[in-house]
């Protein structure tokens, strides 16, 4: 048998990516995947989680996301998944879900971890203080990305494996990395830019 | 990395559109819930809500009492804003903007200008573009819709019939705006400018639904879901999230009942999940038959 005549997933076949769909803006990573040239498809049960080579944790409410994952039985797998090196990136609330300790949370607030960061939720505030600004992030070219902020938490320490990725003028953290983790406080899905998600898209086929 | 990397470079700006919106989008798939207190608040963020609805009375006693409806006291807002850590909405009167002035005051993250409460306004709304805080309006059709959303609301729920019960009337508003929108996809660019002034709405938003097929902000569903099966219809029937109002609390187990709902709106399209999430559930509300409402009676009629 020749290695020609099997259909081998070649270097630049587009990375299989899910997006957690038990609540949030789901549909806009989902298209944001598909512009940065991912194959997406949204992921609400464990076998589903199997399928993927990545994942998004979209923004929503950590607190419903959380509570969802564990009635349907969701967040061990997923657990397991990220500790056994799945790429996973989480805006907002997602960054929420991979932060390894969360403040202002409920106290029975179950997040999947990975990040060894701590997050405070809702740090800038209520709604009328949600806003928007232009972050400059490390690995992203081409300028600034339209930071939008829901809502939104922040970083409020790190571990030393953790890069911080991107400040706000004050120096507040809002992006970081470690190994194959991402984690945004802000919501590239909602701007049409997909340079975030690209970058995660070349982080899921590195991992490969 | 060179030491831009780490500069922002613009001062924030709040109250924008897009944040407006985009704090709708991340609602999405999720239950709102009407709640009248603190403790209620917190069964409500247990069972896995996505935001709760402060609000006096549910809609379902504002029918009983009859009078006049009017926004909560700020005092039981505050108590609801403090003890849970989603989102909290507050509903004023159509047209009334000092109460929306009074509910951004105090900090709520959404306000309802609600057909539930008595109209303040028999010719306008409030202009929702002069607020920080976004705006959710009730649509029984897509000129409606699109009329707020000239306005500036960043959110919309069909409207349904508040306090009955029953899903009818929020089936019939769904599948109308769906319709309406489907409708417009098959127009041409010629047949558009009739079209906007059939609907008695912008140009503009106009083009803009017929080119996206959806409105261009979040669509709910609201008022008569009363059952795990009933959310899961919005559901399929297009809805992005529902709200719930009397439904849970004037149930026998709200507890019980809030969870099976926000499952279902999860898994709407997986019936053995529905099926699991409605055994046991204890008394639904009563509900009420909605070609027995007295025209006056039909809070759906409010707002135009």
């Amino acid at each position: 048998m020749s290695s020609s005549t099997l259909p081998l997933p070649s270097a630049g076949a587009p990375p299989t990516i899910g997006v957690l769909a038990l609540q949030g803006d789901v549909r806009e990573h989902l298209a944001a995947l598909a512009g940065a040239g991912a194959q997406a498809q949204p992921v609400r049960r464990a076998e589903e989680l199997a399928e993927v080579d990545g994942l998004v944790i979209p923004g929503g409410e950590s607190t419903t996301m959380s509570k969802l994952a564990v009635i349907f039985g969701l967040l061990e797998p997923l657990r397991e998944r990220i500790r056994g090196g799945m790429p996973a990136y989480g805006s907002c609330a997602g960054m929420i879900m991979l932060a390894d300790k969360i403040l202002d949370g409920r106290a029975d607030q179950e997040t999947i971890g990975g990040i060894d960061m701590i997050v405070r939720r809702n740090a800038f505030g209520r709604q009328n203080e949600s806003f928007e600004a232009a972050v400059e992030v490390t690995g992203v070219e081409g300028g600034p990305v339209e930071g939008v902020f829901i809502r939104a938490p922040w970083v409020e320490s790190t571990g030393s494996e953790v890069e911080t990725l991107a400040r706000l003028d004050d120096g507040t953290v809002v992006a970081v990395r470690q190994g194959c983790l991402l984690a945004t406080s802000f919501h590239p899905e909602l701007t049409g830019d997909h340079r975030v998600h690209r970058l995660f898209t070349d982080m899921v086929r590195a991992a490969r | 990395m060179s030491s831009t990397s780490f500069s922002s470079t613009q001062t924030p700006e709040t109250g924008t559109a897009r944040v407006k919106r985009g704090m709708a989008e991340q609602l999405k798939g999720g239950v709102i819930m009407d709640v009248v207190n603190a403790e209620q608040a917190k069964i409500a963020e247990d069972a896995g809500a996505v935001a709760v609805m402060a609000l006096e009375r549910v809609p379902a006693d504002i029918r009983k009492d009859g009078g006049v409806a009017r926004m909560s006291d700020p005092n039981m807002i505050e108590e609801i804003i403090d003890a849970v850590s989603i989102p909290v909405m507050a509903k004023s009167r159509i047209g009334h903007f000092v109460e929306a002035q009074v509910l951004q005051a105090l900090g709520v993250d959404y306000i309802d200008e609600s057909e539930v409460l008595t109209p303040a306004d028999e010719v306008n709304h409030s202009d929702k573009w002069a607020f920080t805080t976004p705006f959710v309006c009730g649509a029984t059709n897509l000129g409606e819709a699109l009329r707020r959303i000239a306005e500036g609301a960043a959110m919309i729920r069909s409207k349904g019939e508040a306090g009955t019960g029953n899903v009818v009337e929020a089936v019939r508003h769904l599948r109308q705006i769906k319709n309406e929108i489907a409708r417009l996809r098959g127009y041409d660019n010629n047949e558009l400018y009739a079209a906007a002034k059939e609907l008695r709405a912008p140009y503009e938003i106009v083009k803009e639904v017929a080119e996206l097929g959806k409105l261009p902000v979040v669509l709910f569903s609201a008022g008569g879901v009363a059952t795990p099966a009933d959310a899961a219809l919005m559901r399929q029937l297009g809805a992005e999230g529902v709200f719930v109002g009397s439904g849970i609390f004037k149930s026998g187990d709200p507890a019980k009942r809030a969870a099976a709902i926000v499952k279902a709106t999860t898994f709407y399209d997986d019936p053995k999940i529905i099926a699991d999430a409605s055994r046991n559930l204890g008394e639904a509300m009563v509900g009420i038959n909605c070609d027995t409402l007295p025209e006056t009676e039909r809070y759906a009629n409010r707002g135009w």
